[in-house]
C-alpha cells in the first residue's frame, strides 16, 4: 500500500459515504469544521514526527494536541477537551520542553534525528494506516453520530458517570498517580557516587517538577 | 455526524505515530510519538462513546472515563519517562536510542565503544553542570 492507496481509501470512502448517506449533497457545518481541523491535526501530527528541529517538533505537538481538543469539543466532549487542553498542552508539552532543554537537545537542525530505519518505519506505518483506513470506512460505511439535543459530553455528565460509575478506578487512579510521583523523584535522584552538592540540586528540582507534574494532573483529573 | 470522520483521523493519527516510534532517534521525540498514538485512541474512545450514548439507552459513559483515564495514565507515563530519559542521559551521555544497545542480541563491539566509553566522562560533567 502507498499513501495514494490511502488517499484513495479515503476518498473511496467518502464517496460511499455520500451515496448512501441521508444528508450527501449537504455536509454539515460540524462536519466540515471537523474535517478541516482534523486536516490541520494531522499536518501537525506529522511535521511533528518527521522536522528535524527537536523543539519545533514539540511546538508543533501542540497544535496537533490543539487541534485534538477542537475535536472534542465538535463531538461534544467538552470537559475531555478542557481536561486535554490543561494536561498535555499545559503540562506534558512543557515536560517536554524540559526534557529537551536537560538533555541539551541542540537548536537548530540535528541532523541524526531520524534513524537509519525510517524507511522501513514509513513502509509499517503505510501498511498499517492503509489496513486500519481500509477496515475502519468498511466497518462504518452506514453509522452516524447523532450530535443534536443535550450534549452527551458535559462537565455534568461527565461527573455523575464518573462518581456514580467509575469510582473505584478512579481512586485506583490515584494510586497510580502516587506511585508515579514516587517514582519520578527517586528515578532523578542521583546515585551517591556524584557530587554532593549536584546530587541536591538534581533531587530538588526534580522533587519540584513532579510535584507540579501530578498536582496539575490530579486537578485535571478531578 | 459520520463515524467515519473521527474513527480514520484517529487511525491517521495512530499510525503517523508508529512512525514516529519506529524512526526518531531521540529518546524524547519517541515520547512524543507515544503521545500522539495515546491521543489517537482518546479520540476513538470519545467519538464511540458519543455514537453509543445515543444509541444506547442506559449509558455508562465508559468511552469518556477511559479518556480521562487515559489522560491521566499518559501523565504519568510521560512523567516516568523523562525521568528515565534524564537518567539516562546524566550515566550515558546521549539519549539516543540506536546507541543503547548493552542488552541488545547481536552484540556489535563497534556501538559499544562508541555509546559507552566514549562520551560518558565527558557528557557525565556537563549534565550535571546543566542540572
Amino acid at each position: 500500500m502507498s499513501t495514494a492507496a490511502t488517499a484513495g481509501a479515503l476518498a473511496a470512502g467518502t464517496l460511499h459515504r455520500a451515496a448512501e448517506s441521508p444528508g450527501f449533497l449537504s455536509p454539515t457545518g460540524v462536519e466540515i469544521t471537523f474535517l478541516l481541523v482534523g486536516l490541520v491535526t494531522l499536518g501537525a501530527a506529522v511535521v511533528t514526527v518527521t522536522t528535524r528541529q527537536l523543539v519545533h517538533a514539540a511546538l508543533w505537538l501542540v497544535v496537533a494536541l490543539g487541534g485534538l481538543a477542537v475535536e472534542y469539543l465538535l463531538l461534544t466532549a467538552e470537559f475531555i477537551a478542557w481536561v486535554q487542553v490543561l494536561i498535555y498542552v499545559g503540562s506534558v508539552v512543557v515536560l517536554l520542553l524540559f526534557g529537551l532543554m536537560l538533555t541539551r537537545a541542540p537548536i537548530g537542525r540535528s541532523p541524526d534525528a531520524d534513524s537509519g530505519n525510517r524507511w522501513v518505519a514509513l513502509t509499517v506505518a503505510v501498511a498499517a494506516a492503509g489496513a486500519l483506513v481500509w477496515v475502519v470506512v468498511d466497518a462504518f460505511r452506514t453509522t452516524w453520530i447523532d450530535l443534536d439535543g443535550a450534549p452527551s459530553g458535559t462537565t455534568e455528565v461527565t461527573g455523575a458517570s464518573l462518581f456514580q460509575h467509575w469510582v473505584l478506578p478512579f481512586e485506583a487512579l490515584s494510586v497510580l498517580l502516587l506511585a508515579a510521583l514516587v517514582g519520578a523523584i527517586v528515578l532523578s535522584r542521583k546515585a551517591k557516587a556524584g557530587s554532593e552538592r549536584g546530587a541536591k540540586d538534581t533531587a530538588a528540582s526534580g522533587t519540584a517538577t513532579g510535584a507540579t507534574r501530578t498536582r496539575r494532573d490530579q486537578e485535571g483529573a478531578r | 455526524m459520520h463515524l467515519a470522520y473521527p474513527a480514520v483521523l484517529a487511525a491517521l493519527l495512530f499510525c503517523t505515530g508508529l512512525y514516529g516510534v519506529l524512526a526518531r532517534r531521540n529518546a524524547i521525540l519517541v515520547l512524543m510519538s507515544v503521545e500522539l498514538m495515546l491521543n489517537a485512541v482518546n479520540l476513538n474512545l470519545v467519538a464511540f462513546d458519543a455514537w453509543l450514548s445515543r444509541a444506547a439507552e442506559d449509558t455508562l459513559h465508559s468511552g469518556q472515563a477511559l479518556a480521562l483515564f487515559t489522560i491521566a495514565i499518559a501523565a504519568a507515563e510521560i512523567g516516568i519517562g523523562l525521568a528515565i530519559v534524564l537518567a539516562v542521559y546524566r550515566n550515558r551521555g546521549t539519549s539516543d536510542v540506536d546507541r543503547l544497545r548493552d542488552t541488545a542480541e547481536g552484540h556489535d563491539p563497534d556501538s559499544d565503544a562508541t555509546g559507552r566509553a566514549l562520551p560518558a566522562p565527558a557528557a557525565g560533567e556537563k549534565a550535571e553542570a546543566t542540572a
